[in-house]
């Protein structure tokens, strides 16, 4: 059932897409406690397109997501970003794609030491040949983008949870990322920040034409995809738009696709 | 053609990025404070025994300084200024056979006892005996109160002397007349000279020979410990040295007087502990300082694990993050090293007007501190570095 579910997914246009993973299996500890985490997932995400991946804590989805994102090696199976094969990618052909990858975490991870203008132009150093006038400018756009203009020089510190999120997104953005994976970017937020976190990655993705996975546990959120996707056990299954959480029916699958 | 490099500058100028390094560390004004008075203390340490040690060296060759002489006589017994063995005085005058030697001196010399004449201990004092009428010193004040030496059992006394051979020169320069004894003798201090005390010496004196000979009257006449030789300008004292050697009889030792100052230094140096005692304390300030400056690092790194491991899930290169940690050891090593030179500074005055030792801040300690703490910040870094093999930026989802 899974297995028919992801292939149709897969079969979009897999040479276009942002993301492509076909047999995606992953397992963590050795001999004894080894545990199959993923089993067979098939996913693709076009450019611009808005994904969000739910499902119960444990199932794997942080995993895939870090597989995705080309922090871990893969096992077994083929992971596809931007056209470049995944499985078998050294350190530093890892370390080259995720320059095109925009990460947002589920607890901001600014830099203490630096302010928000700062945080936001380390993303933008990454885009080694532009000026740094150039970087500091369009740093400096992108906190007024999220809304937060009035607050270039603030240390993470002296910034509330939804701001600092604010400026964790511009970061992200700010590097020009082809694709942007978010983990339960509104886990620390209230609702209404969260909201206007989330809708406003979603308007800045778009503009972009930047692909986005994003992985939450936020029942208030889930409209805002394009597309739903459920993980459980490892397994991949795809909900309709908006749904409530629980129901992954056999119609849902085949209706997707 | 000139442009190339301005533009090779403005272009690195342009591609420049946030200086995290120097933000890790200003950030933290209490972490960078202990870092740097722990660096500078190691810096202060280092320069205080590397300063005594090659002070006390300087020092041991304050007389040997004074002579104006390109080639000296010693006796092959002769190792150090504290035990200078007499040779005949017939070798030096032999050496006037060499068409290069424009003058000959023979100067005694010896360890005496002086007594202060306020508190009447003894003490032992360095002495020089030489003819008034050679012009064997450099120093002119020696030159200009040479003539007084005429004068059977006067003295010129070193007002730099420890203070423990009697106000000497607070007495003279009062106007009163300085009398007291050496070795039992009566004598009679004419003058002042600056020379300053060593390490085999607290105090020093000068007089004639005639006066030499009346208070060591068991030394033969004919013997010398020292015999120095004025060469014609433009003999080479090396080869001159060479020469006599060959064809004077080996109960004396001819020597430049470089070589003889070396002499000097390489006995203190090795047959002594003092270098190994001072080179040991500096050893300890650089190995202080490592600790210290590992432990600022490591906390910092530790510190900031889950934050390099969010650049490394940005795509920034493990080598980049390397080199933050990197110039962060530079940062430290230069910031701490100013304070320890001002200090160092500072306390060689101190020990010149406490020790009369001279120790000076000579380019060559002042980089070579630097030298040692730049490679303990950078050594601290490479382990520090270390730690950073531990941001794993799969786990921080």
């Amino acid at each position: 059932m899974a297995i028919a579910a992801a292939s149709a997914i897969a079969s979009a246009s897999p040479s276009s897409a942002a993301i492509c993973t076909e047999g995606l299996c992953h397992w963590f500890g050795r001999g004894q406690a080894r545990r199959q985490v993923l089993q067979e997932v098939n996913l693709a995400i076009m450019p611009g397109e808005v994904v969000l991946l739910t499902g119960p804590s444990g199932c794997g989805k942080t995993t895939l997501l870090t597989l995705v994102g080309a922090l871990r090696q893969v096992q077994q199976g083929s992971v596809r970003l931007f056209g470049n094969e995944l499985h078998g990618a050294d350190r530093g052909q890892r370390q080259q794609l995720r320059r095109r990858i925009g990460m947002i975490f589920q607890g901001h991870n600014l830099l203490r030491c630096l302010s928000a203008e700062q945080n936001v132009q380390m993303g933008a150093d990454l885009l080694s040949d532009l000026a740094y006038r150039v970087r500091r400018d369009q740093s400096r756009e992108w906190l007024r983008a999220v809304g937060l203009g009035d607050h270039l020089s603030k240390l993470p510190h002296d910034l509330s949870g939804g701001q600092k999120q604010r400026v964790a997104i511009a970061r992200a953005l700010a590097a020009q990322p082809d694709l942007l994976l978010a983990d339960e970017p509104t886990a620390a937020l209230d609702s209404r920040s969260g909201r206007e976190v989330v809708e406003l990655l979603r308007r800045l993705a778009r503009e972009q034409g930047c692909a986005v996975l994003m992985v939450t546990h936020d029942p208030r959120i889930l409209d805002v995809a394009d597309r739903l996707l459920r993980m459980e056990d490892g397994r991949l299954f795809v909900d309709q738009v908006p749904a409530p959480l629980g129901s992954v029916s056999q119609a849902a699958l085949t209706a997707d696709g | 053609m000139a442009a190339a490099p301005v533009n090779r500058l403005l272009t690195v100028w342009r591609a420049r990025r946030i200086p995290l390094s120097w933000l890790l560390l200003t950030r933290q004004p209490m972490r960078l404070a202990v870092a740097l008075a722990g660096i500078a203390f190691a810096g202060i340490l280092m320069f205080m025994q590397l300063g005594f040690r090659d002070g006390l060296f300087e020092a041991s060759v304050t007389v040997h300084k004074l002579f104006d002489a390109d080639v000296v006589l010693l006796s092959p017994r002769t190792m150090s200024s504290i035990g200078m063995a007499s040779f005949p005085r017939r070798r030096l005058i032999q050496t006037l056979g060499d068409a290069d030697v424009a003058g000959i001196s023979p100067v005694n010399w010896n360890l005496l006892l002086w007594r202060n004449p306020d508190a009447r201990t003894t003490r032992s004092i360095l002495t020089l005996g030489f003819e008034p009428d050679d012009p064997i010193f450099l120093d002119q004040a020696i030159r200009n109160q040479a003539p007084l030496l005429q004068n059977r059992g006067w003295v010129l006394f070193d007002e730099r002397s420890r203070p423990e051979f009697g106000p000497i020169a607070s007495w003279l320069k009062q106007g009163r007349t300085v009398e007291t004894e050496v070795s039992g003798q009566r004598i009679r201090v004419a003058g002042l000279v600056s020379l300053g005390p060593s390490f085999g010496a607290d105090g020093n004196m000068i007089t004639s020979r005639e006066t030499y000979f009346r208070l060591m009257p068991t030394t033969p006449a004919g013997s010398i410990e020292l015999g120095l030789l004025r060469l014609r300008p433009g003999a080479d004292p090396e080869a001159v040295a060479r020469r006599l050697q060959r064809q004077l009889p080996n109960d004396v030792r001819v020597l430049t007087k470089d070589e003889f100052e070396e002499l000097e230094k390489t006995y203190w140096r090795t047959s002594t502990a003092i270098g190994f005692i001072f080179t040991l304390g500096a050893a300890m300030g650089f190995v202080v300082g490592c600790v210290i400056v590992y432990q600022i690092l490591y906390s910092d790194v530790s510190d900031h694990l889950p934050e390099y491991a969010t650049l490394m899930a940005m795509g920034y290169r493990l080598s980049g993050l390397l080199g933050v940690v990197a110039r962060e050891g530079l940062l430290l090593a230069v910031l701490g090293y100013v304070p320890a030179y001002v200090a160092g500074q500072g306390l060689y005055a101190l020990v010149r007007s406490g020790t009369r030792l001279p120790v000076v801040m000579d380019p060559q300690r002042a980089l070579l501190v630097f030298a040692m703490i730049l490679v303990m910040c950078m050594a601290s870094a490479a382990l520090a570095m270390r730690k950073l093999a531990d941001a794993d930026p799969a786990e921080i989802f």
